[in-house]
C-alpha cells in the first residue's frame, strides 16, 4: 500500500481506532477500581434503542439524531440501573445486567419492526459498527492532511472522537485529585467536603460520553473491550494510579492499530483470502494483550486484601 | 518506635477549655427504617482522648459517619468548637475502618499520607519539597518510613492502619476521628498507635476513638460515651465508664467475671 493510498483507505480508521480505544480506556480504569466494570458494556448495549427511536422519530440515521437518541438512552439506562438498585434493593451488578439486556432486547425488537434495509442500520453494524467504511474520499496522499478543503471532507466522527478524547484527558487531569480520593477512600473524601455522590455519577457521565461517541463511530465491540482490557492489563504493570492511566492509553492504542491491521493482512498471513471485522479483531488484540499481561505483567501476584471482617455499624 | 506506657492520664494534664472540640445535639440517624441513632446527645472536650464504646450495631461508626457528612441525619446539630460541621471540615481528620479501605488500589504508602494534602494543595498545585518532607516526617512518626514506595496491599494489617494514622497527622487536624484502630493489629502497633494519639493529646488537639476492648479503656482514655443507638452513658472515664452503665450498653450481657478482670468488680 503506497502513502497516498494508506492516508485514504487506512489513516482515518486507525485514527478513529485509537482515539476510541483510548477515550473508553481512561474512565475504564476508574470503572474497574469502582467495581464498576460492567457500566460500560451496560451502556454499549442500551444505545441500541435509543438510536432505533431517534431514527423511528427523526427519519435519520446519522450524526446529531443519532448520537442524541444514544445519549438519551444511556442516561435512562442510568437511571433505571439505579431505580432498579433502590426498589428491588439488589446488587449493582445484577441492576445493570437485568436493564441492559431488556433495553437492548427492546432494541432488537424495535429495529424488527422499522424498516432496517433503508436505514442501514442492522444489529451486526450495531453490534461491530463499520471502522473499514471510515474512509477519507478526498485525501491524495500525506499532503491532504494540510489541505483545508481535504480536511473539510474529513469524516465527522473522527474530530468527534478527538474532541471527546480530550475533554476526557482534561476533565481527569484537573479533578485528578477529587476523582482519586472518592475512588480509592469515599468516607475519606466525603470528610474532607468533596461532593462523591456528584463525582460518582460524573465518572458514569464520563464513560457514557466516551461509550455514546464510540458506538457512533465504531459500534458497540469496541467500547465494551476498551472500558476493561487496557485499563485490567495496565494495573497488572504498575502500582501507581498515573502510571496505569498511562499502561492503559498505551495498551489501547496498541489494541486498535495492531487489531486494524491484522484485521487487514492477518488472514493473507495464514494463506487466507479477504479481510476480518477491524472492530472484532481489536477487541481480540486488546483481550490478548490482557491475557499477556496475565502470564507476564510486574504485578500479577498482588497480595490479596488482608482478612477483617466489617465490625460496628 | 514510641513505647505507649499504660500511664492514667489526668493530674499530668493541663485542664480542657470550656468549649467542647465536638458536640452533638439530637443526633438521629435511619438506615432505610431501621434506626441507627437516637437522639444522641454528646459533648467531646477539646485536648483530651475520647472513646466510643458499644455492641455490635450500637451505631458506633455511624455516629463518626454522620460528623464528616458520609450519612444524612434525620435530625441533629454537629458542631466543631462551636462552629457548624459542615463549616469546619478542615479541622477534622478521619482513619477509616481498615476493611472499608480496597487494599488493592494501584497507590504506595507515600501517596496515601499525600493525600491528606490534598485538599489544601487544591486541585493541581503540586506537592512540593516542604509537602514531602511533611509527609516523610509523618510517615517516621508512626516507625514506616521504609516502608514509604510500597504498594498499600503488601503491608500487614498494624502497617495498613500506621499509614492511614500518618494520613490523619499530616492534615495537622484539631480534631481526629479513628474507626476501630486497634481492631486485629498487633501489639506493637497498638502501642505505637496509642502512643501517637497520647502525643497528639500533648500538642492539645481532640482525638475520639471507636474502641472495642473494654480492658484498655480507662488505660487509654479520658472521656467516654457509652452508645447503643442511644447515649447510655457519657462523661469523664472514672464517673462513667462504671459496671451499672456498662451492663445497659450491652444488655446486661457482659459476665460479672469479665467485669472484675477489668478492674470494674465489686460495685
Amino acid at each position: 500500500m503506497n502513502g497516498a493510498e494508506f492516508v485514504q483507505l487506512s489513516l482515518t480508521p486507525l485514527l478513529i481506532g485509537v482515539l476510541a480505544a483510548v477515550a473508553c480506556a481512561l474512565p475504564g480504569n476508574f470503572l474497574i477500581l469502582r467495581r464498576q466494570a460492567l457500566i460500560g458494556d451496560a451502556i454499549s448495549h442500551v444505545v441500541l434503542p435509543g438510536i432505533v427511536v431517534a431514527f423511528l422519530l427523526s427519519g435519520q440515521a446519522t450524526g446529531p439524531a443519532m448520537l442524541a437518541g444514544a445519549a438519551g438512552a444511556a442516561l435512562v439506562a442510568v437511571v433505571l440501573i439505579e431505580l432498579v438498585r433502590r426498589l428491588g434493593r439488589i446488587e449493582p451488578g445484577a441492576a445493570m445486567g437485568v436493564v441492559f439486556t431488556a433495553m437492548f432486547a427492546l432494541g432488537v425488537l424495535l429495529l424488527e419492526q422499522s424498516d432496517s434495509s433503508a436505514v442501514h442500520l442492522d444489529v451486526e453494524h450495531a453490534l461491530m459498527g463499520n471502522l473499514e467504511s471510515l474512509i477519507w474520499f478526498d485525501a491524495e496522499g500525506w499532503h491532504s492532511v494540510a489541505d483545508p478543503v481535504a480536511l473539510a471532507a474529513l469524516t465527522p466522527e473522527l474530530p468527534r472522537m478527538a474532541a471527546v478524547c480530550l475533554l476526557l484527558a482534561l476533565t481527569l487531569r484537573l479533578f485528578w485529585r477529587p476523582l482519586v480520593l472518592s475512588t480509592f477512600d469515599e468516607g475519606f473524601a466525603a470528610g474532607q467536603g468533596y461532593p462523591v455522590r456528584v463525582i460518582g455519577l460524573g465518572i458514569v457521565v464520563m464513560a457514557a460520553l466516551a461509550a455514546v461517541v464510540a458506538f457512533d463511530a465504531v459500534g458497540a465491540i469496541i467500547p465494551i473491550a476498551m472500558f476493561i482490557c487496557p485499563p485490567g492489563a495496565a494495573r497488572l504493570m504498575t502500582d501507581r494510579l498515573g502510571a496505569q492511566l498511562a499502561w492503559s492509553v498505551a495498551f489501547g492504542a496498541v489494541a486498535a492499530v495492531a487489531g486494524y491491521l491484522l484485521a487487514g493482512h492477518g488472514p493473507a498471513l495464514i494463506g487466507l483470502d479477504g479481510s476480518v471485522s477491524a472492530a472484532g479483531m481489536i477487541a481480540v488484540t486488546s483481550g490478548l494483550i490482557l491475557g499477556l499481561a496475565c502470564l507476564f505483567g510486574p504485578r500479577r501476584g498482588r497480595a490479596a486484601a488482608p482478612p477483617g471482617g466489617r465490625a460496628g455499624a | 518506635m514510641r513505647t505507649g506506657l499504660a500511664i492514667p492520664p489526668g493530674p499530668e494534664l493541663p485542664p480542657a477549655p470550656a468549649e467542647p472540640a465536638l458536640v452533638i445535639r439530637d443526633l438521629t440517624v435511619t438506615w432505610g427504617e431501621r434506626p441507627a441513632l437516637i437522639s444522641v446527645d454528646a459533648a467531646f472536650p477539646a485536648g483530651r482522648l475520647s472513646a466510643i464504646i458499644g455492641p455490635n450495631g450500637a451505631g458506633k461508626s455511624t455516629l463518626l459517619k454522620a460528623v464528616l457528612g458520609m450519612v444524612r441525619p434525620l435530625s441533629g446539630r454537629i458542631t466543631v468548637a462551636g462552629i457548624p460541621v459542615a463549616r469546619a471540615r478542615d479541622r477534622i481528620a478521619y482513619v477509616p475502618q481498615r476493611a472499608s479501605v480496597d487494599w488493592d488500589f494501584p497507590v504506595r504508602v507515600a501517596d496515601v499520607v499525600e493525600m491528606g494534602l490534598w485538599r489544601r494543595l487544591g486541585l493541581l498545585r503540586r506537592a512540593g519539597p516542604a509537602e514531602r518532607a511533611r509527609v516523610a516526617a509523618c510517615l517516621d512518626r508512626v516507625g514506616m518510613a521504609e516502608l514509604a514506595g510500597r504498594q498499600i496491599g503488601r503491608l500487614s494489617g498494624g502497617q495498613q492502619q500506621r499509614v492511614f494514622l500518618a494520613r490523619a497527622l499530616v492534615q495537622e487536624a484539631e480534631l481526629i476521628l479513628l474507626d476501630e484502630p486497634f481492631a486485629g493489629v498487633d501489639a506493637a502497633t497498638e502501642r505505637a498507635v496509642i502512643g501517637v494519639l497520647k502525643d497528639l493529646r500533648a500538642e492539645g488537639r481532640t482525638v475520639i476513638v471507636v474502641h472495642h476492648d473494654l480492658a484498655t479503656v480507662r488505660d487509654y482514655f479520658d472521656h467516654v460515651l457509652l452508645l447503643n443507638r442511644c447515649s447510655v452513658a457519657e462523661g469523664p472515664v472514672a464517673q462513667a465508664f462504671t459496671a451499672d452503665a456498662l451492663q445497659q450498653t450491652y444488655g446486661g450481657r457482659l459476665p460479672a467475671a469479665y467485669l472484675g478482670q477489668i478492674g470494674l468488680g465489686g460495685q
